[in-house]
């Protein structure tokens, strides 16, 4: 994986830009334009751009958060399941007279409480991120099939499904994008430059070595997961916004694209790497891919094949490149490559 | 006259000990405490609902949990050699439908649909294992990347379409009723397969190799085992059981659509989890694997007999696993300082 960081030789500026993962992704992206362009042309207007945009947004929204998470050598799976409760809880509360105005405090407050618990237990615990949230991403949609039973509410004011439908006045800019920009560029400066992004990465990296050089690596991870629970719920809150209906199956199978948008971005799955630039780019890849398939009448369900190949080139094209160039480079100096450099045939299983 | 230091640290020790040595036999017996919290649940479950502990209600009960129980056992050898399986719910739902379909369309009879079942579960976990161990992409991006091609290849070739029950061989579905020796048939399955399985890990040299990757690869490779060529064996099993899964499916519900199996990963990684075995690799049996995916689907049963909403079921499944590892982390870290104490003595 190590491929993804870019491996920057000396004096190699074009070498090392190549060598990014965001460049490849927007070569991806230009690709991929192109070719919807050519499939419609209908591809390039904004408005088919703000509603391939608008269909992603709370994958988009969660993947934020979990690009923290996962550099900081975690994982969270119960998102879906928190977008999940935050729907069903918002139904309820609106279904009971609250106010929407109380209504969403509460909610995106349970998101902060259910981040909590994922958080208690992997840092104050120490369990492992995988199980602990394997199990709430179980108890979440059970809490909130609890809340809600099978029944939807869709009595939202007009004021409130504007979240997800509207868009900013004058432009064919969706509300829900402005949320995403707004949280793509907090996030993104606190990863990048601030002293809490470099913990975040020297937790990842080495925790040991993070503990021993001052770093509060519970509290640091317990806050991430905080952090994931509030987004998740706000997730929630826009995609019931945008179904303008509140059911407690809301988000259900999310996680997987969540992660794949992650990991596609670059971010590596052990931790201590990735950037929320990489992230971004990766959303507007799968948004655009998307769109490009349907226009050219390929179903939902079977356009998971291409997100699931991409998923797993992602990892292997990088270190592929990775391997292929050091090779060049032994050879290059006169050394001959480790048998396992380059894996071929029955060699490769043994 | 106070007791001299080494006296009192002595007594510490040994009575630590003791407790290191309690410890790890509810460790060792993981199998044990839960069939031992089984029975005192059922015992519970039956003052309200005395159909529970019928015959025919515990046989609907086993027979619904080896088809989980036999997919988590082949999750379980992967998880054993730090590694896991996320796409076995995609090949048992594309299995259940192309082994339908096959019916459906008269290309084979009975036996041989289930052998195109196995076949295309294996290639399919031969298809994971070539990722992981060729590709070295990480197990856990690798399949749930395969869980979407798989399932995304499953809705291609199924579209809408439904396997109706009438469109399948008179007597194909009866399996999943039959019984040998009393023993419902699926339930021999299972524990067939887990006694092989047993064997195989305690007494064969691929066995031994299994735990040794798991526990510590790097040590694996140093030792000169084939780590590689072991997780790959790993990950062919696992989809091989996944068709016998995805088999087991048809035979059960008769009726298959593109969506059959959806979300049941979830309940074979907790079944794995709840049966003890570490998810860093390295340690837990079959066994326990497939007693977890029982004590689940015994849960699941009792609570709609004693009239909870089903919608219970999910929060339930999510405590049972949270408790469950919180249990194991106990377990081990009074382990190792047990251990520790009896070092620095």
């Amino acid at each position: 994986m190590s491929g993804r960081q870019g491996a920057p030789t000396a004096g190699a500026s074009l070498g090392t830009l190549l060598a990014r993962w965001e460049t490849v992704l927007v070569v991806a992206l230009l690709g991929l334009i192109v070719l919807g362009t050519r499939l419609s042309p209908f591809f390039l207007t904004p408005n088919n751009f703000a509603n391939l945009a608008a269909a992603l947004m709370e994958v988009a929204i969660m993947a934020l958060p979990m690009t923290l998470v996962i550099v900081a050598g975690e994982i969270d799976l119960s998102v879906e399941s928190m977008a999940g409760l935050a729907s069903a809880l918002l139904g309820f509360l609106w279904a009971a007279g609250v106010p929407l105005t109380i209504a969403i405090p509460v909610v995106l407050l349970v998101g902060a409480l259910g981040g909590l618990l994922n958080g208690l237990l992997v840092a104050r615990a120490r369990l492992p991120s995988l199980v602990v949230t394997l199990g709430t991403l179980a108890l979440f949609r059970g809490m909130a099939l609890i809340v809600l039973g099978p029944r939807g509410v869709s009595d939202f004011p007009p004021a409130f499904t504007e979240l997800g439908f509207g868009r900013v006045p004058g432009t064919a800019i969706p509300w829900s994008l402005v949320v995403f920009a707004i949280l793509a560029i907090v996030l993104g400066i606190v990863l990048h430059r601030t002293w809490i992004g470099r913990q975040i990465y020297a937790v990842g990296k080495n925790p040991g070595a993070a503990r021993f050089s001052g770093v509060r690596v519970n509290r640091l991870k317990g806050s991430l997961f905080v952090l994931s629970g509030v987004v998740a719920a706000l997730a929630g809150i826009i995609l019931t916004s945008r179904l303008s209906s509140a059911r407690a199956d809301a988000g259900q199978g999310m996680t997987l694209t969540v992660a794949t948008v992650v990991l596609l971005g670059g971010v590596n799955i052990f931790g201590g790497s990735g950037t929320i630039p990489g992230v971004v780019l990766a959303v507007f890849v799968v948004a655009v891919m998307q769109n490009a398939l349907r226009l050219a009448n390929v179903t939902v369900e079977v356009q998971s094949i291409a997100l699931g190949l991409l998923l797993i080139l992602s990892v292997v094209i990088p270190s592929f490149a990775h391997r292929a160039k050091s090779a060049v480079d032994r050879i290059r100096r006169g050394r001959p490559p480790p048998a396992d450099s380059v894996p071929s045939g029955e060699a490769a299983l043994s | 006259v106070a007791p001299s230091v080494e006296v009192r640290s002595a007594v510490i020790v040994s009575r630590d000990r003791t407790r290191g040595q309690w410890l790890s036999a509810i460790a060792r017996q993981r199998e044990l405490s839960l069939v031992a919290v089984m029975f005192v649940l059922g015992g519970l479950v039956s003052i309200s609902a005395p159909q529970f502990l019928s015959a025919s209600n515990l046989t609907q009960v086993a027979v619904l949990a080896s088809i989980v129980a036999i997919a988590a056992v082949g999750e379980a050898l992967v998880v054993i050699t730090r590694n896991v399986d996320l796409s076995v719910e995609a090949t048992m739902g594309l299995v259940a439908y192309a082994v339908a379909r096959a019916l459906e369309l008269h290309v084979f009879d009975g036996p041989g649909a289930v052998l195109l079942g196995l076949g295309i579960g294996l290639a399919l976990g031969m298809i994971n294992g070539v990722i992981v161990t060729l590709l070295r992409v990480p197990a856990i991006v690798a399949t749930l990347g395969t869980l979407s091609v798989f399932r995304g290849i499953d809705y291609l070739i199924a579209g809408s379409h439904q396997v109706p029950l009438a469109a399948l061989p008179p007597g194909f579905t009866d399996a999943a009723r039959d019984s040998i020796l009393g023993i419902p048939m699926f339930v021999a399955v299972t524990l067939v397969a887990v006694v092989i399985g047993m064997v195989l890990l305690r007494w064969t040299r691929f066995g031994r190799q299994l735990y040794a990757v798991g526990s510590n690869p790097d040590a694996a490779e140093i030792l000169g085992i084939p780590s590689r060529r072991v997780v790959f064996v790993a990950f062919s099993i696992c989809g091989l059981l996944a068709g016998v899964a995805g088999v087991m499916w048809v035979m059960e519900f008769g009726t298959i659509s593109g969506t059959a199996a959806t979300g049941v990963v979830l309940a074979v990684v907790a079944a794995v989890v709840v049966g003890g075995v570490n998810i860093f690799g390295g340690s837990g049996t079959l066994a326990g694997a497939a007693i977890g995916a029982l004590f689940l689907g015994f849960i699941a049963n009792a609570l709609i007999l004693v009239g909870l909403s089903q919608f219970w079921l999910q929060a339930i499944y999510g405590v049972v696993i949270l408790v469950a590892v919180t249990a194991d982390a106990f377990i081990v870290r009074r382990l190792q300082r047990a251990t520790m104490e009896r070092r620095i003595r």
